[in-house]
């Protein structure tokens, strides 16, 4: 008892010597010069090491982008590779600034954990993965199946879900990286892998024959991908939200890295004018240069690009744009006025 | 001056050399720097879990779980609580542990015995044996039963089929799953009544060796008894089990009971590594029995095997049980590895998915440490009361 | 001496067939165990030698060179870089060779027992070497090296750094804490006693994956260490326990004359420790201590957990390269294979070196 008090009592003294260091996300990130991101371990598309170890994909090219906004460098960022069960604890505990790991926005994610989702880097949905020897053509038919999933994911809540309210069994196979579950899919521990679509295309290309798996035609679930933050630190919330923003803007306004320089010298479209910092400071309130969003099309491009080189025609994954085209070409993607 | 004024040095500088209050002032230096470090920690965290809004406390055990889980030694749905997820973690660790420390158990005896074989080609087996399986981390050794044997296992489809009942595919080993019938209760009893009759009857045998010197062989009757007694029952009450069938069904096999290829990886592995060690422990023990004592029975004219049984395990059992138990502790706390190969054990399931569904890092592993520290310190004290009675009794 | 005649010694005659009968057939039991291990050895040994050396395939560049039946040693070869280094960029690899060969040739006059002043050579080694492995692998920009961070580490060159910083960090921390277990006050002992067996208690990798997300929340917020750093402190904490208590059974081995022996001339507590018990109880317990290493070695193994890309790491990852896909059993055989070696040459030299002490201390 005495040492519990005394424990308390120290406690005490040293909540009065310390200030309080809420809200200095952007302060220390900025002080040292290196953006600390948390990336996936290995999901085509989305962030993978190439051969001599550098990250490519969508999740890695909007930390560059946020590393652009911060630094004018969009090199300045330590990867941090986090399977999905120590990616939130790593974003609570301030071992990373931002986490940019294909992980879906919920509201038990936003509200309970500390964390703050601050938009959708891409709409998804959960489907599933089949052999075609077994000659299933819908989820339905799934009963009594085999399915791998990746731990601490919201698509194992979902599988429940799915096939309870659908009357169904099924025996799930939990492995903690996406490597697993595909080798698992392959060897045939499992009939079906089961993740978000994306997730699905990306490890479809990761196996020895690609043409012999379908993804099914169900989507059973909402899955925004986004990135997240901690909560109660709105400096940082903003600069990571409109770094997406600008990116998205970006493309509506048709500026891509290519056009970039072009477009700031000539371009007279108020709004282009705005985002580039060439008339309004916005940079200056966030606590970064006025060429911040120059900085990040320069560097990494565009949305449209980001998502053409990594998962779109450009790369193996050859994913439509659907829902992830912008507002005015039938999609989701929306950036609210840089006004 | 005496010489031991001088030793101890006059002035009032005498209690900095006192060895008394030397010891008092580091033991408070040491305290108080704990005590200084410890509330450090706790303020940092607090600190930082109000600044970050997450909730704390374990209120989070009593909501739904809403996820499937592999493998439930007890009855599961989706909607039972993360109390009850918990539960089935720490089961399947215990049991993956138990099954674990039998093997592995069996296993080094035999090739520690093997060791010492008069035997030359099973004593380099066994030597090939130890330093093969200890030298390869245990991790690796998973692994490999896990991603390269197991997984070289058929399709359901395409199983292993022994004699219609017995199915070995890649899903893991189905085998028919008893049901009680009409004749269990009966064959049970039969089988307390053989079991109990058996001790009585070794403890007379043995009473009676004391009084008249003469053995009496209770292997036969016990034999006899504990084989008798439940045949006999059967015969007169029926069978004590249905049997059902494991049958291919859709993607699966239904009914009958499943041997995961998870859990005989984690298993197997987990077995051959330890028994490697306690391979060596025996042998150590064995040979730390006095030569003597071994000829001495030779003299006695005991067998080889009443020699073993009689005279050289008790004795080297003193040397073998405290290493023993930290195998056994360490294959407990080995067998979280599982985690890695999707095992659903305290730490896969509880620490992992559990913790990142409710974000309560600190609640989780801190629960988690204390099983582990609870179960090492439950073997440890059982052990220590076994070790205390076999301790070797000078008159 | 002259009046009992001097007996020839016993004609010693190699005998094969009675060596087999006295060895291998003696009884009806032994025999069936012979057979028994024959017929394993025949069933088992040729596929698995066919497999590893007769049928595998030794040379190619690609998968297409495999051929079915053996082994696939191409899939080593490609990625033995990688296995060795991991992504240490390639143009700077010549820094992790040269700190190998540092280490290795510095050590050299250590064994020869000749070598003068071979004591203050040593005090050096341990010194300064470290000091210059640190410099020729991290850099830091000192001399023209440029900085390569820990996270491009990887490979069988992050598996040893793990293990010597850590079998250097563990023995004296170990030993200190055997010595407070121990100790005669009861404050201090408590304290190492709990420490000890709260490490002993728990799974490496719960406190690896302690350390590697979940440390910065018990920091203050500016606060950060390389999480390279923060694993060899896990392993480093961890390890030391086990340590402890291979020491502390050396010191209770100790007779107790020897502890009044120093109480008698007079020595302080450090003093009589230092130059009297710790040399013998240490000695005793070197068997010990090099299980410890043993065992700290195998553990590496474990940072794959954490994501760090040691050598098992990087075997790992390439098993599940599509390129490669399906040659898992050659990268574990083979990963088998480097562990094996280490571990089995430390306990080798450990046994050498008892058999060496109780020669000495015959004497």
């Amino acid at each position: 008892m005495k040492k519990k008090a005394l424990v308390a009592a120290l406690a005490a003294a040293c909540s009065l010597a310390t200030p309080a260091w809420a809200g200095q996300t952007l302060d220390t990130v900025l002080k040292r010069g290196v953006l600390h991101c948390g990336v996936s371990d290995g999901l085509p598309g989305f962030s993978y090491t190439d051969a001599s170890g550098n990250y490519a994909g969508i999740d890695a090219d909007f930390c560059r982008a946020v590393a652009a906004a911060l630094f004018g460098d969009a090199k300045k960022v330590k990867f941090t590779p986090l399977t999905a069960k120590e990616r939130f604890t790593a974003l609570q505990s301030g071992e990373i600034d931002v986490l940019s790991r294909n992980s879906t926005w919920t509201i038990s994610r936003d509200v309970g954990m500390g964390m703050s989702f601050t938009g959708v880097t891409y709409y998804d949905g959960q489907g599933f993965l089949v052999n075609k020897k077994l000659g299933v053509k819908s989820a339905r038919e799934l009963d009594g199946a085999t399915v791998c999933i990746q731990a601490g994911t919201t698509t194992e809540m979902n599988l429940s879900d799915y096939f309870r309210t659908n009357g169904m069994k099924y025996t799930p196979v939990t492995y903690e990286k996406s490597d697993e579950s595909a080798k698992a899919l392959e060897s045939g521990r499992c009939d079906v892998l089961t993740s978000d679509q994306s997730q699905l295309y990306a490890q479809r290309i990761k196996l020895a024959n690609p043409d012999d798996y379908v993804v099914l035609p169900e989507v059973i679930s909402k899955e925004p991908l986004g990135p997240v933050v901690r909560q109660g630190d709105s400096e940082w919330f903003n600069v990571v939200r409109w770094t997406l923003f600008a990116l998205v803007a970006a493309e509506e306004y048709g500026i891509t890295s290519a056009n970039v320089d072009q477009m700031a010298k000539t371009s007279t479209n108020p709004e282009v004018r705005r985002l580039l910092g060439l008339d309004t400071d916005f940079g200056k309130d966030m606590k970064l240069k006025k060429d911040w969003a120059y900085q990040i099309v320069k560097q990494v491009g565009n949305y449209g690009e980001m998502f053409e080189r990594n998962v779109g025609k450009g790369s193996p994954l050859k994913i439509e744009r659907g829902l992830n085209a912008q507002w005015n070409k039938g999609g989701l993607q929306y950036a609210p006025p840089f006004r | 001056m005496t010489p031991g004024e001088t030793l101890r040095g006059g002035g009032p500088r005498r209690w900095l050399y006192d060895p008394k209050i030397r010891a008092l002032a580091a033991q408070i230096l040491t305290v108080l720097a704990i005590a200084l470090f410890a509330g450090w920690i706790v303020h940092n965290t607090v600190h930082n879990l109000t600044v970050r809004g997450i909730a704390s406390g374990f209120g989070f055990l009593k909501n739904p779980a809403g996820f499937g889980i592999l493998q439930t030694l007890i009855d599961y749905r989706e909607t039972d609580s993360f109390a009850r997820v918990f539960v089935i973690g720490l089961l399947n660790t215990l049991l993956v542990a138990a099954l674990g420390i039998v093997f592995a158990t069996v296993l080094g005896f035999l090739v520690g015995i093997g060791r010492l074989a008069e035997n030359a080609l099973i004593r380099g087996l066994s030597a090939l044996y130890v330093e093969t399986f200890r030298n390869v981390p245990p991790l690796l050794q998973i692994f490999f039963w896990y991603f390269a044997v197991l997984r070289a296992m058929p399709s359901p489809r395409q199983s292993h089929e022994f004699l219609g009942a017995f199915f070995l595919n890649i899903r893991g080993l189905y085998v028919p799953r008893p049901i009680p019938a009409e004749g269990f209760a009966p064959i049970v009893l039969a089988l307390g009544i053989a079991l109990a009759a058996v001790i009585i009857l070794r403890r007379w045998a043995r009473r009676r060796q004391e009084h008249t010197g003469e053995p009496f062989s209770t292997g036969r009757v016990a034999l006899l008894l504990l084989f008798g007694l439940p045949l006999a029952a059967r015969l007169i009450f029926g069978a004590p089990f249905t049997w059902e069938l494991p049958q291919l069904q859709g993607f699966n096999f239904r009914g009958g009971w499943v041997l995961l290829p998870e859990l005989v990886a984690l298993t197997v592995a987990l077995s051959l590594y330890t028994a490697a060690f306690i391979a060596e422990t025996v042998r150590a023990g064995i040979q730390s029995v006095p030569r003597g004592q071994i000829e001495a029975a030779i003299a006695l004219g005991l067998t080889p095997r009443q020699r073993l049984r009689l005279i050289v395990l008790p004795q080297a059992m003193r040397v073998i049980i405290p290493p023993l138990t930290s195998q056994y502790l360490n294959l407990t706390k080995n067998s979280s590895l599982g985690a890695a190969i999707g095992y659903p054990d305290l730490v896969g399931l509880f620490a992992g998915t559990v913790l990142n569904q409710t974000g309560q890092a600190i609640e989780t592993i801190a629960m988690t440490m204390a099983v582990y520290l609870l179960i090492s310190l439950t073997i440890s004290l059982v052990m220590n009361w076994y070790n205390r009675r076999m301790a070797l009794v000078e008159r | 001496m002259s009046s009992s005649p001097s007996l020839r010694p016993p004609v010693v005659r190699i005998d094969v067939l009675r060596w087999l009968r006295e060895n291998l057939f003696s009884g009806p039991v032994n025999t069936a165990l012979t057979l028994l291990a024959i017929y394993l050895l025949w069933r088992f040994v040729p596929p698995v030698l066919d497999w590893l050396f007769f049928d595998a395939t030794w040379q190619g560049s690609s998968r297409a060179d495999c051929h079915p039946g053996g082994a696939c040693w191409i899939f080593i070869g490609q990625r033995f870089g990688q296995f060795l280094y991991g992504f240490y960029p390639i143009e700077q690899r010549w820094r992790v060779d040269l700190a190998a060969l540092s280490i290795i040739v510095l050590a050299a006059p250590l064994f020869f027992s000749r070598f003068p002043q071979r004591r203050r050579w040593a005090l050096g080694y341990f010194l300064l070497t470290p000091l210059l492995v640190w410099w020729l692998l991290y850099g830091a920009g000192i001399l023209g090296l440029a900085t390569v961070p820990t996270d491009q580490w990887g490979g069988l060159m992050l598996t040893l750094v793990i293990a010597s910083v850590g079998i250097a960090g563990a023995l004296p921390l170990g030993i200190l804490l055997a010595l407070g277990r121990r100790s005669q006050l009861p404050a201090i002992r408590i304290v190492c006693i709990t420490f000890i067996e709260f490490w002993r208690g728990v799974p490496l990798i719960t406190v690896l994956f302690m350390s590697s997300v979940m440390l910065p929340l018990f920091l203050p917020e500016q606060m950060s260490i390389d999480k390279l750093v923060r694993a060899l402190i896990a392993v480093i904490l961890f390890e030391a326990a086990y340590l402890a208590e291979v020491v502390r059974g050396g010191l209770q081995a100790i007779p107790k004359g020897q502890y009044e022996a120093t109480h008698a001339l007079g020595l302080s507590y450090w003093q009589s420790m230092g130059l009297v018990i710790l040399p013998q109880a240490l000695r005793l317990v070197i068997p010990g201590i090099v299980n410890t290493f043993i065992a700290l070695f195998k553990d590496t193994s474990l940072v794959i957990i954490i994501g760090l890309a040691d050598f098992f790491t990087a075997v790992h990852r390439a098993t599940v390269d599509p390129e490669w896909l399906g040659f898992s059993t050659e990268g574990y055989v083979f990963a088998a294979f480097v562990y094996f070696l280490f571990c089995f040459g430390m306990s080798r030299y450990s046994i050498a070196l008892e058999k060496r002490l109780a020669r000495s201390e015959k004497r």
